[in-house]
């Protein structure tokens, strides 16, 4: 008996040494060099697009009502702040809106059309197909049913983005490893369960892709609905824009593009971007080692 | 899961708790019908550790399938008593759960609570040595490791049977000794059978208490060699090596037959 537990041991460690051998992993870098090394380059970049419009301003190109340099236009974003960012809000509040309904009609179609042959043969080229019409053609079609309401808009949303998020979700169930599958029945995850322990979380990477590019789609729906659904009452900044346009005003106009673009860069990398590699990091589908 | 257990026959009580009674499985239809299978017979008893070895195409992956109830015999029948496991040859570990999450959902999957799924899944990872890695996640762990986890997952199911589809093909040989101790270890600790497929002959010699050698399309057994070596055993015994070099020479016939067609 003795040999046995001493030989047990030996095998414990062993392993144990084997172990710490294959499982070291180099150290990520600090949070502060992480984020100096994403920022500097944005910033860079910036930059050199300010410096681009700069001279584009002093080659005259068009007089400089249509075309204001920087130093007309950043002093005025300045002054109309709290006038754009009231927009802003409402503009926000109508993203957030017309992007959960998205969310919850793209992945109650995607899980549809994923697990069914025959919906899949009839609507899986349809979702693809309606992600190549641009959304901004749906727009006089909505202002016919809903009339000038945030319905509208709303409605022009979900029809932009829903079909990314359904798209992402459906290729996510596709690829899933089949072993993976064999894993979960061997397991006895079978019907709900299957599809919430397994077939859900496995899809989750590609399903994230689906939600931000679906963002992207959801932002230009919108800006193109508010630029001609004009609500009144309601000012979003894509009719402060249009407004602004109108009294022949290209410098509100420009200050507004700024923020759209900021706003659109800014969800797309802090809140989907991040979102994406965390889970990405988890499922150890990104290798810190090769620096991607 | 319902459909499966009525394909298996319950046995009477002394009887073997896994038998393959005179298989067929047959893929596709009559005009390209492949047989996998045929007229297979095979009886495991309890506690017993028996190897399948056979080269490509001897239907191993179909044999344990039927066994695990993931197919169905065209002939023949297949009874198990009590609950299998299945491992892979790749440790199939849920990449997005952590080592304890992995355990842990197998033991959800039973319908077990919350509180006893952690002592559970902490007893199960200790006994393959793994407590302190319970929180890493597979892509953080080792091949060798995935597989203990796997094999620990295996054991949350509670099985009485544990089918093993070449789990440690993937593996280098230093990382294979060391799991070939460690399952030895485990078997003798618990009450399972074990069911486990390999191309590897010293492997099935170093492991089984009978290696039966199956031969290719169709899969047939062509010969049982009980293997009466002391335990434990290592890969480099004499014995073993004998043992190995006398079952290769079989093995080779068989293979051989297919070159003269």
């Amino acid at each position: 008996m003795a040999t046995l537990d001493l030989r047990e041991r030996s095998l414990r460690t062993e392993l144990a040494g084997l172990d710490a051998l294959e499982s070291m992993v180099a150290p990520r870098p600090s949070l502060h060099s992480r984020v100096w090394s994403a920022v500097w380059p944005k910033c860079l970049a910036a930059g050199i697009a300010v410096l681009l419009w700069q001279i584009v301003v002093w080659s005259h190109f068009r007089p400089d009502y249509v075309i204001p340099g920087p130093a007309k236009v950043f002093p005025r974003l300045y002054d109309d702040f709290g006038t754009i960012m009231d927009a802003v809000g409402i503009t926000m509040w109508r993203a957030v809106q017309g992007f959960a309904l998205a969310i919850l009609i793209g992945t109650a179609v995607g899980a549809l059309v994923a697990h069914n042959r025959v919906l899949r043969s009839g609507f899986g080229s349809l979702v693809t197909g309606l992600m190549t019409m641009p959304s901004v053609a749906w727009v006089p079609l909505a202002i016919g049913i809903f009339q000038l309401s945030d319905a509208t808009i709303r409605f022009v949303v979900v029809i932009g983005a829903a079909p990314s998020i359904a798209n992402g979700l459906i290729s996510g169930i596709d690829n899933i490893q089949p072993v993976i599958r064999r894993a979960g029945r061997v397991l006895g995850a079978h019907g709900w369960s299957a599809f919430r322990h397994v077939t859900l979380p496995a899809a989750l990477p590609a399903f994230v892709g689906g939600l931000k590019q679906g963002w992207a789609f959801a932002w230009r729906s919108l800006l193109a609905a508010e630029l001609i659904a004009l609500i009144p009452g309601k000012l979003g900044i894509g009719q402060l824009m249009e407004n602004d346009r109108q009294f022949t005003d290209y410098t509100g106009v420009i200050c507004i593009m700024i923020v759209i673009l900021i706003i659109g860069i800014v969800v797309d990398e802090a809140i989907f971007g991040n979102a994406n590699r965390w889970i990405r990091r988890r499922y150890g589908l990104i290798d810190d080692a090769a620096g991607a | 899961m319902i459909e499966l257990h009525e394909a298996r026959v319950a046995s009477a009580p002394g009887a073997a708790p896994v038998r393959v009674d005179n298989v067929v499985k047959v893929y596709g239809h009559a005009g390209n019908a492949v047989p996998a299978l045929d007229r297979v017979s095979l009886s495991i008893g309890r506690g017993e550790f028996v190897c399948l070895l056979g080269a490509s195409g001897c239907g191993k992956s179909t044999l344990l399938n039927l066994l695990a109830g993931l197919d169905r015999p065209t002939q023949g029948s297949v009874a198990v008593d009590g609950r299998t496991s299945l491992l892979f040859q790749e440790a199939a570990l849920f990449p997005w759960l952590t080592a304890r999450g992995n355990v842990e959902l197998a033991l959800k999957l039973r319908g077990i609570g919350r509180r006893e799924r952690r002592t559970r899944a902490s007893d199960l990872l200790g006994l393959v040595n793994l407590a302190e890695f319970d929180r890493k996640r597979p892509h953080e762990l080792s091949g060798g490791m995935r597989q203990r986890v796997a094999l620990a997952r295996a054991l949350a199911q509670d099985a009485d049977v544990l089918l093993m589809d070449e789990p440690f093909g993937a593996l280098d040989a230093m990382t294979r000794d060391l799991l070939h101790d460690e399952l030895e270890r485990l078997w003798q600790e618990t009450a399972l059978t074990v069911v486990f497929v390999t191309h590897n002959v010293r492997e099935a010699v170093r492991l089984g208490d009978r290696v039966v050698l199956l031969s290719s399309r169709p899969g047939r057994v062509a010969a049982e060699f009980p293997v009466d070596l002391p335990r434990p055993r290592r890969i480099e015994d004499h014995a073993v090596a004998d043992l190995a070099a006398s079952i290769t020479t079989r093995l080779r016939e068989e293979v051989a037959r297919h070159g003269d067609a």
